[in-house]
């Protein structure tokens, strides 16, 4: 069996206030090293909500996740966010590159932050990262100076800059082109076949979320499980 | 790794620039206003204390006594229940009594100069007005060492007045308004009535009106001969090595004598105490211009933490510490006041040399004088201190909200 790289057991989050929102109702999952899995559901359904749980960005409510083995539930801020580095790379909708810096300094920030390389490995690394995805020549540029295709691949470059064991993304492909989705579909899917890694992808593309080893579909919070003998129970009007 | 938050630092700073700017304007002006006026302020004070120091006496000794010498019954009957009243202390020949004795202990003291004086008034009659004039009778040799008469001296020497010993020093001013020079005859009146004839052999000039007027200087046998008190002194003149030290001495001098003995510090406590409400006051208003600069600050990164909610939640996302966010934006702070503080102490410089150069007519002096400004590296370090101070304290909230942004919740915005 796969190693299990997340493994959340009843993970809910409520928010507060005089009428409480559900927004992750009692989800268990399990993903492995290598698995490439496509969360999607209708909007405002969770699914970026699990993600965020998953990716230690925000606390459950109830219920415990593992991440590599490591409970989380009781770990502080300076230590979740120590994991986060090591352990989990962001990709976003939007991107989210820091505008003041370069392509190469955005994919060096989580690198520097870590501190285990020289400034010239850094660089180096770096460079290699969004050479790899076709930026080698784009490297000094800033993000405004980039189209979205390419603001993506240096945001996946960066997710992978610490080289970590989980890949997050959220809708990856929500503001690209055809041409741009497919290109960085393809990137999504090389990473979790590539290496020792798993991502999760949140998507609202068909195309994306069927090329998946697994799909979960999140709705109300809550993972749906089909019910196999529905077809038969609908009644087709004549 | 403080390295690169220290960078975001800079690239936030740099990417808004007018602001920037602006801000650090504000800490140009507070650091350069601090530092011309506590410059000015200083070096007025420290000039006034310089003044005191080279001109009058550290320690004044008179025939004077604080309290009324203990009566026999209450030195006999110390710990007894004395209450004595409307004891009248018996009259007393004036001048110190044994002085010679009192010179000797001071002049002990290494660097120590001490001199006996005799003061007495006399008058001079101008156009049909009598004006008053102070005699310090002196011992012509020690004059130098303790008074800066010398210096002041703008004809004749005072070594005329040990030749001649009918001589007499006298400002400039009373000088010229009798109409009178070295080797002219002086008409001076004294309470016995009678007046003599005392030949001027030297002028002085301080640039005080006042002192230059009405002060003359005399033999110290002349005077006592004119005063009729053959071997007396009411006054001894004391210069000390360190000045800081006429306190304790004069303390030290008094408990040993009894006579009355003035350091220099206690005679203008009353001018020192008002050099210490005035730089009290100064200091609060050009401070304050300083939390108004500081408000510039606050208001810079205050606006940079709002604009750049989103950045700080990626690079939370990424895995930078609260502590990391917190400390981006103090370096923020800390860059707005280092640049406006280094601008500022330029600024500020420049200032403090302009009004070095500004020359006028203090009130009582007849010349115009340079504004004195004190170039002390205090100055410059206080002015520096709080300039970094206010930038920090500024930059603390802002910097404390921001790292208090809950990723998530941008994020899920966005």
């Amino acid at each position: 069996m796969s190693e299990i790289v997340v493994k959340a057991e009843k993970l809910v989050r409520r928010l507060g206030g005089e009428v409480p929102v559900t927004l992750v109702d009692e989800v268990s999952l399990d993903i492995a090293m290598g698995e490439f899995v496509a969360i999607t559901g209708p909007s405002g359904s969770g699914k970026s909500s699990v993600l965020y749980l998953l990716g230690l960005l925000d606390s459950p409510t109830s219920g415990r996740l593992f991440l590599n083995g490591v409970e989380t539930s009781r770990l502080d801020d300076d230590q979740l966010a120590d994991l986060r580095l090591a352990e989990i790379g962001f990709v976003f909708q939007s991107f989210f590159l820091l505008p003041e810096f370069s392509a190469l300094e955005n994919v060096m920030l989580p690198m520097q932050r870590l501190g285990r390389l020289s400034g010239g490995a850094m660089r180096e690394r770096a460079a290699d990262l969004l050479a790899a995805f076709d930026l080698g020549e784009q490297l000094h540029k800033l993000p405004r100076q980039l189209s979205g295709g390419q603001s993506q691949r240096v945001a996946i470059a960066r997710a992978l800059a610490n080289d970590p064991p989980l890949i997050l993304a959220d809708e990856p492909t929500g503001n690209l082109d055809v041409h741009a989705s497919q290109n960085v579909m393809r990137i999504v899917r090389d990473l979790a076949h590539g290496g020792n890694r798993a991502v999760v992808v949140v998507t609202h593309e068909p195309f994306f979320a069927e090329s998946a080893d697994r799909m979960i579909t999140i709705i109300d919070g809550k993972i749906w499980t089909p019910v196999p003998d529905r077809k038969e129970a609908i009644v087709v009007p004549r | 790794m403080n390295r690169v938050l220290f960078l975001i630092a800079t690239k936030h700073v740099l990417a808004r620039q007018r602001q920037s700017i602006v801000s650090t304007l504000g800490i140009v002006l507070g650091v350069a206003f601090f530092l011309a006026v506590a410059g000015l302020m200083q070096g007025s004070q420290s000039d006034f204390i310089r003044r005191l120091i080279d001109t009058s006496p550290h320690i004044t000794i008179s025939d004077e006594f604080r309290l009324p010498r203990a009566q026999p019954v209450e030195t006999v009957y110390a710990s007894g229940a004395v209450d004595l009243r409307s004891a009248k202390p018996a009259n007393e020949p004036r001048g110190i009594r044994g002085y010679e004795r009192i010179l000797e202990t001071l002049r002990a003291i290494p660097g120590t100069r001490a001199s006996p004086v005799l003061n007495g008034q006399g008058l001079v009659r101008i156009a049909g007005t009598d004006v008053a004039v102070s005699l310090s009778g002196m011992i012509p040799s020690q004059m130098r060492d303790i008074t800066v008469v010398a210096d002041d001296m703008v004809a004749g020497s005072i070594d005329a007045l040990a030749a001649d010993a009918n001589g007499i020093i006298i400002g400039d001013a009373l000088a010229k308004r009798l109409a009178i020079g070295v080797g002219g005859m002086l008409p001076l009146a004294i309470g016995d009535g009678q007046t003599h004839f005392l030949q001027v052999v030297g002028l002085f000039h301080t640039g005080r009106m006042n002192y230059d007027e009405s002060q003359a200087f005399l033999n110290l046998k002349r005077v006592q001969s004119l005063l009729g008190r053959p071997a007396r002194v009411n006054s001894i003149i004391v210069k000390l090595a360190d000045p800081y030290q006429a306190r304790v001495v004069a303390s030290r001098v008094e408990k040993s004598g009894g006579y009355k003995s003035v350091s220099w510090q206690e005679a203008t406590e009353d001018l020192m105490a008002s050099l210490a409400i005035r730089n009290v006051i100064v200091y609060a208003v050009v401070g304050a211009v300083l939390v108004v600069a500081a408000l510039g600050i606050y208001n810079v990164i205050s606006t940079t933490v709002m604009e750049k909610r989103r950045d700080i939640a990626i690079l939370k996302s990424i895995g930078f510490h609260a502590r990391d966010i917190q400390l981006i934006f103090l370096f923020e702070g800390l860059l707005l006041g280092i640049a406006g503080s280094v601008l500022g102490l330029m600024l500020g410089a420049a200032l403090m040399w302009s009004l070095g150069k500004v020359t006028m007519k203090y009130p009582g002096t007849s010349e115009d004088y340079p504004l004195p400004v004190d170039w002390s590296i205090f100055v410059f370090l206080i002015g520096l201190a709080f300039a970094m101070g206010a930038s920090l304290s500024a930059a603390f909230l802002p910097a404390r909200k921001g790292a208090r942004v809950n990723p998530a919740e941008i994020l899920r915005g966005s």
